[in-house]
């Protein structure tokens, strides 16, 4: 029950994007197409839930028994960058598409807020507990995936709107997400 | 001592361990990038201008790589890297022709009828009544708002006018939208007779606004024995395939309009 309380209080109630406003970069930038913004999501998805794992292995089995809790953002930032390059060379190698078309946003998921966040409140809520650590990433990295397909899709179809002129483009995306935005809200009273 | 020495060890031993596994990535995971692409992206000018219509050198070259382009594709290629470009590629060396962009106005002492004080740059000045505060509404007005395009220093401002280096220009074309008064057109390099005047406001209005701008009296295209000169109006216009650069025209020019590139 715990489990799925963590999880759809991440994906859902808590939205990534949608209600704490993190990792709208990557929200905005790679919303234009499809199966840009689906790998974007499986890659956000695998760095949060493996540094999850990590971050909180150095945390409650080097950081604490030496004293140095103080360098948790430091050592967090390190563990994430570092995935992320791995995650940027497997792509390169086995999907050259996607690297392409994911371009900057790829790097970019490095400073990623959302990534950073979930490690960080991993740590303040749930430092007892691999298991919830890990269930709260694959929350927030769903809600992010799930915020993040829905708005390509809508964008999507906007293209083929017919909108105002000084509307078109970036304006009624963020007149999108803002709506998007008030419709997660109504998560809340779950 | 004990916190200094533990961070020290955190910090370092992660650092180190890190860069040791993904140097094993790299190298696991390693492309193979065909040493072809890379030599292109060498040779290539590098500075992105955009002149070619994609994102940058590295894009183009891509394109160049895959046969998308063709060497001659890129504005700013010198014949010498032209030469290197079609060697990489195995490909016969198509000679270029290098042009520069020049600003057909070399009247400096303009007059005005009033004075401009806001936002800097032409394109906003070129809004106002006359398309600017000279009374001459075909000339440069020399708030430079061509001068950020320039990636290669080309561009000064003399005398109130923007003079293009020759020398240094690359023939990129990046300047020539900026120019609200489309002052800005390609000339052959090695042609030095240039026209510096744009105006078609006629011999009455030209003569009060400008001490040399084009009053359209026929001379130069009467003197030139290439019939390289024709009128568009009040306004002379060079054809350069006929100009052989002879300067028949600058000596008879009575307003001294034309001038042989070096401004």
């Amino acid at each position: 029950m715990e489990f799925i309380m963590v999880f759809m209080s991440a994906a859902l109630v808590n939205n990534f994007v949608l209600t704490r406003s993190l990792g709208i970069c990557p929200f905005i930038g790679v919303s234009k197409r499809m199966d840009t913004s689906i790998g974007m999501s499986v890659a956000v998805t695998v760095v949060m839930v493996v540094s999850s794992v990590i971050t909180h292995l150095l945390y409650n089995f080097v950081l604490v028994p030496l004293g140095v809790t103080f360098l948790y953002i430091v050592v967090f930032v390190l563990v994430i960058a570092c995935l992320v390059q791995f995650v940027e060379m497997h792509l390169k190698k086995y999907s050259p598409p996607l690297y392409k078309s994911l371009g900057i946003f790829l790097p970019l998921i490095t400073t990623n807020c959302a990534v950073l966040a979930v490690v960080l409140l991993n740590v303040e809520l749930f430092y007892d507990s691999l298991a919830l650590a890990v269930t709260h990433a694959f929350g927030a990295a769903a809600g992010f995936a799930l915020a993040l397909v829905l708005f390509t899709g809508i964008r999507e179809r906007l293209e083929y709107a017919d909108i105002p002129k000084p509307f078109r483009g970036l304006p009624i995306a963020m007149i999108t997400a803002g709506l998007m935005s008030i419709a997660f809200w109504g998560f809340t009273g779950l | 001592m004990n916190t200094i020495l533990s961070t020290l060890f955190v910090m370092g031993g992660l650092g180190v361990l890190f860069g040791l596994l993904l140097s094993y990535a790299g190298v696991k995971f390693k492309t193979e990038v065909d040493p072809k692409l890379e030599s292109l992206k060498k040779v290539l000018p590098g500075v992105n201008c955009g002149g070619c219509g994609r994102a940058g050198c590295g894009a183009f070259a891509d394109d160049l790589f895959h046969g998308n382009a063709e060497v001659t594709d890129c504005p700013v290629v010198t014949p010498e890297v032209n030469q290197t470009l079609s060697d990489i590629m195995g490909v016969e060396a198509v000679e270029t022709k290098r042009m520069v962009a020049f600003v057909k106005c070399i009247g400096t002492e303009c007059k005005y009828l009033y004075k401009y004080q806001g936002v800097e740059g032409c394109r906003s000045s070129a809004r106002l009544a006359n398309g600017g505060s000279k009374a001459c509404t075909a000339g440069c007005i020399g708030n430079k708002s061509c001068m950020p395009a320039c990636k290669f220093g080309a561009m000064r401002l003399e005398n109130g006018i923007t003079v293009i280096d020759s020398e240094k220009c690359t023939g990129c074309k990046m300047c020539i939208d900026f120019c609200p008064k489309k002052l800005i057109e390609m000339v052959p390099y090695d042609k030095i007779i240039r026209i510096g005047c744009n105006t078609h406001d006629g011999a009455k209005s030209t003569r009060e606004n400008c001490t040399i701008g084009c009053i359209g009296c026929k001379i130069c295209m009467k003197k030139c024995e290439n019939g390289a000169i024709t009128m568009d109006g009040t306004l002379a216009k060079i054809d350069y395939k006929k100009c052989n650069n002879c300067g028949a025209c600058i000596d008879a020019c009575p307003r001294k309009c034309i001038s042989n590139g070096v401004i």
